[in-house]
């Protein structure tokens, strides 16, 4: 009744290419920023921000890289805690570079935080494509398992080497405060987990949209062909080796970035030990429940991954349940992996697909025919 | 040129001064390359007959290990424990196979694996709610001294280790060749839809494949068990045994036993010899880089089936 | 019906959505007077051995306070624990989920681990409330003034790390000159700590040491200790091990042959789970200690017809007494000495993490005061005060005889005045310098 797009005509090429064809789909999506950008900060207090808001939004970014990896471009990766561990050190390499001391100037100078995180998407970028070498030669499993070199090999670089942690005995790196605007702290203790989450909402809505956008160009249609089927693919002239580079730099830009931010805008500190192989697991949950091959899908399963525990974690004690915490963990490890089966027994296509279910059955409300 | 000289030269200069030593690292690598085969052979079986990767074998360790553990604890004697945790093993391959395979048939393998990471985290979970994340100690009496033989010295834990694996193989191989179950699995491991119309009831077989693997699991678990005590950790022994999968090829017995050799002697030998140069504990990645090296000039691993892809 | 799956997976999907906002939207309702006390323990995951007793130990404590006392000063203890799992990220949320409950917020926290004692290092200085990480955490949060809301009493690792040497060169008659000394560590901030002191000392005693990280979790030690055994051959081995690893590091030291009594741990590698797990083989191995196992002390007479006698005992009743346990139990009592401090002074009624942080700092466990809360002989006098968080406490060589700890030395002091204190002041200061912190001036408090 609502949800119909009848009378909706498209009149030019730009009508018919932009990202939210029907209108109603584009009301939705802007209501959804307003809410985020002006209601979310106003409603929710501190322990939602810090404790969910803000990993949430952190882990979309990377199930955004990891989706473009294994989801549109096919190449099934392990390294996504290795990629995000490179881009938080990285950023904190290059936030505590002294530009002034480099070329001589008397006041100590340091990056603007916006080129930090670019940067430190940047440098992930190139590592990325250094492991995605392999993905040339090797496919499947034994590509899966050969990215777990890099994930283990990356954190073992950055707990061994103490350049990378500005010589600190304990190998643990914590951001340094800095500003976004003069006055305005966005990491650091002191920074307000409002201003934290706006500047990271901010950088999650841009990275989407130019994740949506590259898939809907060439590249992005090339990484669909390779991961249906590269031989074909590569028959019809798509280069493999740039292309399958190309998605590893891409999707290493992008879990570089979250790396930074878990450590700079969630943690505040991190050890190598914090991007082990269980964050390349819970990345890759996320973009199997939400859905492979899906920009919303990244997003639906983030928050399902992100907001399962806690809400396991604090149900029974709501629901006036007085379960010592050793069993509520165990329960919530057994619940966790039955939702996980139950989930891909009854949609295997993720969280993304139920969605575009849901919105066909709307179009058709109330009379289904 | 000190690097180069710490990689290039040093080492062998070490090996040379001290020959002895780099046998007894060699043999001790062998033999811990073992108990990573212990743990692949699991994955193998199961890869082999249903094309399932699957991630829950570490958790299938950690399980049967706490059975066990759990019932010697109750009183109940080893060869009492034993039968009864097989039982439980039994039932849980059923219950993966009911519950978990039978409703994802036809489904993408990076979907199964997923679903095995499920299984892996419900089994952490369950295994640890019956019995507890404290510590169970598992003395079986292996003997746990240093012998020697002239000049070298072995570990005679690691000797039993190696001599349990290579009897567990053994009967697998008698079992794979010489029963009706055994051939019928070879047959569903090498096409399941021939085997289907030759009347192979293809569950049945999945449900033994499975149980086999927790057996194969019980073992391991006993092992490793004995080895560090029973706990949460045995589970991450499954992370060592992955690169012994991939470079021995994930459907070859044969290659799980050769890949663990080779794994084993060569982290071994590299965290001794060549390690100082580049830092140490360089064991986590190594036995990765070596599988990868290993995978660029053949992409099935050493013993794999061949891949053949067709437009 | 056609639509039976979507509608279901829908009705799902709303059930969940409900739930989660139920759940999530009434987060903190606790309306018990009281002074809230959090727990930030792990029962579970691959250090849940260690983890267990130890918070055991703490909430028996609270339980025993509250049972007996009727909590401090009257105001009942509100005790309330989450699972960390020993996951930096888990021990996040749980303090944030913490901190500001019950009617005054969290009194102080005590996260058990070095990761998480890391990642909340900063949180605590902007929220105020009182970090106490005892025989771990960070070394030079023992300034202060630069650190004001961490405490390290009553040993630091640098401390333990010290104190081992000195033990070493009493075994040796002090001449240490020459000797070889290697150190097994869990590769990771808590493995790392003592590291700088002990190439400090290296180079002070002139003795030579060697450095075998062991990565996470520590299963596989095969290749260092054939290095350590069969071609290194140092005089002494000092374990920085936590969990799975410090029974491999025993049974593969005794594997290459390695004597026991000259393989030391510091007080994290010698809990008795550990050495049960390895066995046999575990006999004659020495651990650093800051509080001694036994449950012969004051404090257990109460404990017994108060707690494990009443049925009000979290753990099984083996593990009372053990060296985790009593740690635990030690852990809890300086939280609960901060806040019988704090409430001299401020009154008694539940107080702010800001009002404890006095209390805390000004704690001042002499031995009459041990003597009358039953901690006599458990643990040394401490004593804290504002640029002082460490206190004085004292460490001592136990040995495993088989069945349980025995002592091995006196107590040992650590040499603080002229060696570790000014390391604690250039590292504090670094770090204050990083932070753009000041540090406050302790003279005039």
């Amino acid at each position: 009744m609502f949800y119909r797009e009848a009378g909706q005509f498209k009149a030019s090429y730009a009508a018919d290419q932009q990202i939210f064809p029907i209108r109603q789909d584009r009301i939705a999506y802007y209501t959804l920023l307003a809410v985020a950008f002006a209601a979310v900060p106003m409603v929710a207090n501190e322990y939602w921000m810090a404790t969910i808001l803000i990993p949430f939004l952190v882990m979309s970014i990377a199930s955004l890289g990891l989706n473009i990896l294994t989801g549109y471009a096919g190449q099934l990766s392990l390294g996504t805690g290795g990629f995000m561990a490179t881009g938080a050190f990285a950023a904190y390499k290059l936030s505590t570079w002294d530009i002034g001391a480099t070329f001589g100037l008397a006041e100590p100078m340091h990056l603007h935080m916006v080129f930090v995180f670019l940067g430190a998407g940047v440098i992930t970028a190139a590592v990325g494509v250094l492991f995605g070498m392999p993905s040339l030669r090797i496919k499947g499993f034994y590509l899966a398992v050969a990215t777990l070199a890099a994930q283990f090999f990356l954190l073992w670089l950055f707990n061994k080497v103490p350049w990378f942690t500005n010589y600190s005995t304990s190998g643990v790196i914590s951001a340094p405060p800095r500003e976004l605007f003069p006055g305005v702290v966005i990491t650091g203790p002191m920074a307000h987990p409002v201003t934290k989450y706006l500047f990271l909402l901010s950088l999650v809505v841009l990275l989407a949209l130019g994740a949506k956008n590259i898939m809907r160009c060439h590249l992005g249609r090339a990484w669909m062909a390779i991961r249906d089927m590269d031989i074909a693919a590569e028959i019809i002239g798509i280069r493999p080796m740039r292309t399958k580079l190309a998605a590893f730099a891409l999707s290493s830009f992008y879990c570089g970035i979250a790396g930074a931010a878990w450590a700079f805008l969630y943690t505040g500190s991190v050890e190598p030990l914090a991007f082990s192989i269980e964050v390349s697991f819970k990345v890759l949950f996320m973009i199997i429940i939400g859905g492979l091959g899906s920009i919303m899908g990244s997003f639906l399963g983030a928050a399902f991954i992100t907001l399962l525990p806690v809400l396991l974690t604090n149900g029974p004690r709501l629901l006036g349940l007085n379960i010592p915490v050793d069993i509520i963990s165990h329960l919530e490890f057994m619940i966790f992996g039955a939702l996980i089966i139950f989930f891909l027994i009854v949609e295997p296509h993720g969280l993304a697909r139920l969605w575009q279910i849901a919105k066909e059955k709307l179009r058709l409300w109330p009379f289904p025919y | 040129m000190d690097f180069l000289y710490n990689i290039l030269v040093a080492p062998f200069a070490m090996i040379g001064a001290a020959p002895s030593f780099f046998v007894e690292v060699l043999i001790g690598g062998l033999l811990s390359g073992v108990m990573y085969s212990l743990v692949a052979l699991g994955f193998v079986l199961i890869f082999k007959a249903s094309g399932v990767f699957n991630f829950a074998q570490g958790a299938m360790v950690l399980f049967a290990a706490l059975f066990f553990a759990g019932f010697m604890d109750k009183g109940i004697p080893w060869y009492g424990a034993l039968p009864l945790t097989v039982l439980v093993m039994l039932v849980l391959a059923m219950g993966i196979e009911r519950v978990v395979l039978r409703p994802l048939v036809n489904q993408p393998h990076i979907i199964l694996f997923m679903a095995t990471i499920g299984v892996s985290y419900f089994l952490d979970g369950l295994g640890q709610t019956i019995w507890g994340s404290e510590m169970r100690v598992l003395n079986i009496g292996i003997p746990q001294n240093p012998i020697n033989m002239g000049p070298i010295q072995v570990n005679a834990f690691d000797i039993v280790a190696a001599v349990v694996a290579g009897s567990l193989v053994a009967a697998l191989a008698l079992f794979f060749q010489y029963t009706r179950i055994g051939r019928a699995l070879r047959a569903v491991a090498d096409d399941h839809q021939a085997a289907l119309s030759v009347g192979i009831p293809l569950k049945t077989i999945w449900a033994i494949v499975w149980t086999v693997a927790g057996v194969v699991g019980l073992v391991a678990g006993v092992m490793w068990g004995a080895k560090l005590g029973v706990q949460f950790s045995l589970a991450m022994v499954a992370l060592k045994a992955l690169p012994v999968l991939i470079l021995g090829g994930f459907t070859s017995i044969p290659g799980a036993i050769v890949g663990g050799l080779i794994i084993g002697a060569g982290e071994k030998v590299a965290e001794v010899f060549w390690a100082d140069a580049i830092g140490g504990g360089i064991e986590d990645w190594f036995a990765y880089m070596l599988a990868l090296a290993f995978l660029l000039f053949r992409p099935q691993g050493l013993f794999g089936d061949k891949i053949i892809e067709r437009v | 019906m056609r639509l039976s799956k979507f509608t279901k997976a829908s009705v799902y999907t709303m059930v969940a959505a409900a739930l989660t906002v139920g759940v999530l939207a009434g987060g903190e309702a606790r309306a018990e007077d009281g002074q809230y006390v959090p727990g930030m323990v792990y029962r579970t995951g691959p250090y849940a051995p260690g983890g267990i007793p130890w918070a055991d130990g703490y909430a028996d404590y609270f339980t025993l306070l509250n049972e007996r006392d009727g909590g401090i000063g009257g105001v009942k203890i509100l005790y309330d624990e989450c699972d960390s799992a020993y996951n930096n990220d888990k021990g996040v949320e749980c303090y944030e989920k913490m901190k500001g409950q019950g009617p005054t917020g969290a009194s102080a926290f005590q996260p058990l681990s070095t990761g998480i004692s890391y990642a909340i290092l900063d949180r605590v200085r902007a929220d105020k409330i009182p970090l106490i990480t005892s025989g771990l955490g960070r070394a030079d949060a023992s300034v202060g003034s630069v650190f004001p809301y961490v405490f390290t009493l009553p040993v630091t690792y640098w401390a333990g790390a010290d104190a081992i040497v000195q033990y070493i060169g009493q075994q040796e008659k002090g001449a240490l000159k020459g000797k070889k000394i290697a150190l097994v560590y869990h590769d990771s901030a808590y493995g790392k700590e003592p590291i700088k002191t002990l190439e400090a000392l290296a180079a002070k005693e002139g003795f030579e040491l060697s450095l075998f990280p062991v990565p996470h979790p520590g299963l596989e030690q095969k290749a260092t200790w054939l290095k350590i055994g069969r071609q290194l051959r140092p005089d002494y081995v000092i374990m920085w091990g936590w969990g799975v690893m410090n029974a491999t590091a025993l049974k593969e030291a005794a594997a290459v042959g390695f004597p026991m009594d000259h393989f030391i741990g510091v007080w994290w590698s010698g809990s008795e789970v550990d050495m049960n797990a390895a066995g046999a083989v575990a006999k004659g191995f020495k651990a650093a200690q800051f509080i001694l196992p036994g449950n012969s002390f004051g404090v257990y007479k109460d404990l017994k017809t108060k707690v494990f006698d009443a049925g009000k005992a979290k753990g099984e009743a083996a593990e009372h007494g053990t060296v985790i346990y009593n740690r635990g139990l030690g852990a809890a009592l300086l939280t609960a000495e901060g806040i019988k401090v704090a409430q001299d002074k401020f009154g008694k009624k539940p107080l702010t993490g800001e009002q404890i942080q006095w209390g805390v700092e000004h704690i001042n466990l002499s031995p009459e005061r041990l003597e009358q809360i039953g901690f006599s002989g458990m643990i040394n006098p401490v004593k804290l005060s504002c640029n002082d968080h460490e206190g004085g406490g004292s460490v001592i060589i136990t040995q495993w005889d088989g069945k349980e700890w025995q002592p091995a030395s006196d107590w040992i002091m650590p040499r603080r005045e002229g060696f570790l204190r000014p390391m604690y002041e250039e590292s504090a200061m670094a770090y204050a310098k990083e932070k753009g912190i000041t540090p406050r001036d302790c003279s005039k408090e």
